[in-house]
């Protein structure tokens, strides 16, 4: 295939290993190579088990790379690990990557940190890669132009074993974002605001490609955190087209191609934007001039609205089941419809997770911190994406900023965005919180979670209620 | 893995939409390194009370949640993270088919990997299912990918041709794509100058 290609298309086609000939009767799907695969403790033990138990190898261990990131205390790591199941996991990751040479950045590396914020950091993914990993956000890596998407433990022992993955290609849709953001509007509210129009499952089976003035104004991070959460709308991956932007960050990192490599790389790369005339199967247009802060209310990251907008009235939805789940979501939450979320009373605010733990996310939130204390109702968390990422918030003095605010600055890791490690919400309690998900749960049996960015997470620790961050700007 | 057998059951009706991965089985119980003994922990938190205790009224704690093989899901069943727990979950529990509207993509092919069977209706038939009399059995048959009602109606549904096939054989994914050696070692020849190693 050539000419007018989007971008995810291309990426395809330049990873096919093998598809039955057109015409043949077999309809099986395609075989695709995978240059890169992430692996975390959480996912991996039974794919390393279904290995041992074949007697197989991992095929290529210099195309994979381990992290320990979501079952592990963000307390002083000079500690053994309390939960013994949790230990036991972290221990076992740390096994496998030793019996299958596997290079690991575990709990006591300095490269440690979230698989999704380590990846980018390193220089592990590139523009025009496939990357895979056993976790929903990898979809994040599509920021710098890879196709990028989670994958279940059977399928992280497929690509253990061979490298490839039997895929159907996804339909396109791209998501054109116009204008210019305002003041105190961000990144993660464009994602939040497409989650809120088209709904948690509205990109399923599709690719999502991010495009428009929006889009190519913001740095790196800003544009991880937009792919970070193309699967809560539903689509498995998020892409980015790959631009200066992308090259000067990319560049110089570690894991980067250096001298020569870089510059064929550049040029390789170079060609794989979207070409002019590509037909996406779907299309939608967010104005950014538009948009508002936004915040989640309910128990999905597609129940969104402005942070000014009342939450919506059940009997608005035309379908019984959708009534159902909105009264549902607004009992468990313990909200009333018609009322907007600002000025809503909040216990814990957790700044972190995978889409929003990085050195820019924590600037801006110590930026409005600084010279001001967190309410002291609420327990405020802050939780830096990695060690790196935590190294340049010490260079930059951003803990004291955090500590002197009354904030708990903790060790890097997935901590609160899945509580899967003791930090949790109490039964009740109510989190503004930057990471992905609010469903039931999901920050500790219990807790009530609004999404936000980091911005929004920050003006609510001050004030210790849902709060326009603009009112502080 | 057991080849997937036609069978006949009743249905356990969760008219939910949107139904995650955190709900089918919370993010706690990942730090087993088992893929066994989770089916204590499906739909943990809407099944047991803060002591432990069953919830009387949740469908699975009731007579119409045992036994059967076959659990009639809202629109977009699966959604959120990636775990394949979900789907060891839901089997070890005793389920081999889910019917909705829609699933989730990821949880699909994980739910395809583990001889449990997604079923996608139209509206109109998952609406006819959820008003069935509590005992009324639906025979499902992959072969044919049919689903039959009590009234005899049949209904066809689709699934993937390769997906269905390792179905019914009783075969994983894996064993194929290692027969595909020499295509990989072929790819990887040729690419050789832009893979990027990590040495």
């Amino acid at each position: 295939m050539s000419g007018n290609l989007t971008l995810s298309q291309k990426v395809w086609n330049q990873h096919v290993v093998h598809e039955e000939p057109s015409g043949s009767n077999l309809d099986y799907p395609s075989l695709i190579y995978i240059d890169l695969h992430l692996v975390h403790e959480v996912t991996s033990p039974q794919a390393f088990q279904g290995l041992r138990d074949r007697g197989l190898k991992v095929r290529r261990p210099d195309l994979t790379i381990a992290t320990t990131d979501h079952s592990i205390p963000t307390t002083d790591r000079s500690l053994p690990i309390v939960d013994p199941i949790a230990a036991n996991q972290v221990e076992q990751l740390a096994k496998n990557c030793r019996d299958f040479g596997i290079q690991h950045f575990g709990v006591h590396s300095n490269d440690q940190g979230i698989v999704h914020v380590i990846g980018p950091e390193l220089g592990l993914t590139q523009p025009g890669m496939t990357v895979v990993c056993g976790d929903s956000h990898t979809a994040t890596h599509g920021a710098v132009g890879a196709l990028a998407f989670g994958i279940g433990t059977s399928e992280v022992e497929n690509v253990l074993a061979t490298q490839c993955l039997l895929l159907r290609p996804s339909k396109t849709f791209r998501v054109n974002v116009t204008g210019s953001l305002k003041a105190g509007v961000s990144a993660k509210d464009i994602i939040l605001a497409l989650i809120a129009r088209i709904g948690i499952g509205g990109g399923t089976g599709t690719v999502l490609e991010y495009t428009g003035s929006a889009i190519r104004a913001l740095d790196m991070e800003g544009r991880m955190t937009v792919c970070n959460m193309s699967i809560e709308g539903g689509a498995r991956a998020g892409m980015i087209a790959p631009d200066d932007t992308t090259f000067n960050y990319l560049h110089g990192r570690r894991f980067a191609p250096k001298g020569a490599d870089w510059d064929a790389a550049v040029a390789r790369w170079r060609k794989l934007p979207t070409d002019h005339g590509a037909k996406f199967d779907r299309e939608i247009t967010i104005n950014a001039d538009a948009l508002e802060p936004m915040i989640t209310w309910g128990t999905n990251p597609g129940m969104g609205v402005s942070i000014n907008s009342p939450i919506p009235e059940p009997s608005s939805a035309s379908d019984a089941l959708e009534r159902d789940a909105l009264t549902k979501a607004l009992s468990y939450m313990g909200l009333e419809a018609g009322k907007p979320l600002a000025g809503h009373a909040v216990d814990v605010v957790f700044i972190g997770s995978c889409t929003n733990s990085r050195i820019s996310d924590l600037r801006i939130a110590a930026n409005l911190l600084k010279g001001r204390k967190v309410n002291p109702k609420v327990r405020v968390m802050v939780v830096p994406g990695s060690m790196e990422v935590k190294r340049q918030a010490e260079a930059e003095g951003l803990p004291e900023v955090f500590r002197a605010a009354g904030c708990d600055y903790r060790e890097p890791g997935c901590s609160m965005c899945i509580a899967m490690n003791g930090d949790q919400l109490q039964p009740g309690q109510y989190s503004v919180s930057t990471s992905n998900r609010n469903f039931e749960g999901r920050q500790g049996k219990g807790g009530r979670t609004f999404l936000a960015s980091p911005l929004t997470a920050a003006a609510s620790a001050i004030t210790g209620v849902v709060t326009d961050v603009r009112s502080l700007l | 893995m057991k080849a997937f057998t036609p069978f006949e059951s009743r249905l356990v009706p969760m008219p939910i939409n949107n139904i995650d991965t955190d709900q089918i089985i919370p993010a706690r119980f990942l730090k087993t390194t088992s893929k066994e003994g989770l089916d204590k922990q499906l739909f943990c938190d809407w099944r047991y009370n803060a002591d432990g205790s069953p919830k009387a009224d949740f469908i699975l704690n009731t007579p119409r949640g045992q036994n059967a093989q076959v659990l009639l899901a809202g629109d977009n069943f699966g959604c959120g993270s990636s775990r394949e727990h979900a789907p060891w979950a839901l089997t070890q529990f005793g389920f081999r088919a889910v019917i909705s509207t829609s699933f989730a993509d990821i949880f699909k092919g994980n739910a395809l990997k583990n001889s449990l069977l997604p079923i996608v209706v139209p509206h109109d038939v998952h609406q006819k299912l959820l008003a069935l009399p509590e005992d009324a059995k639906v025979k499902i048959d992959l072969a044919s990918q049919t689903m039959t009602l009590p009234d005899g109606t049949k209904v066809e549904f689709p699934v993937d041709p390769f997906s269905k096939t390792c179905l019914l054989e009783g075969v994983d994914e894996l064993g194929w794509i290692l027969k595909q050696e020499p295509a990989i070692s072929a790819y990887e020849k040729a690419r050789a100058g832009s893979i990027n190693t990590l040495a």
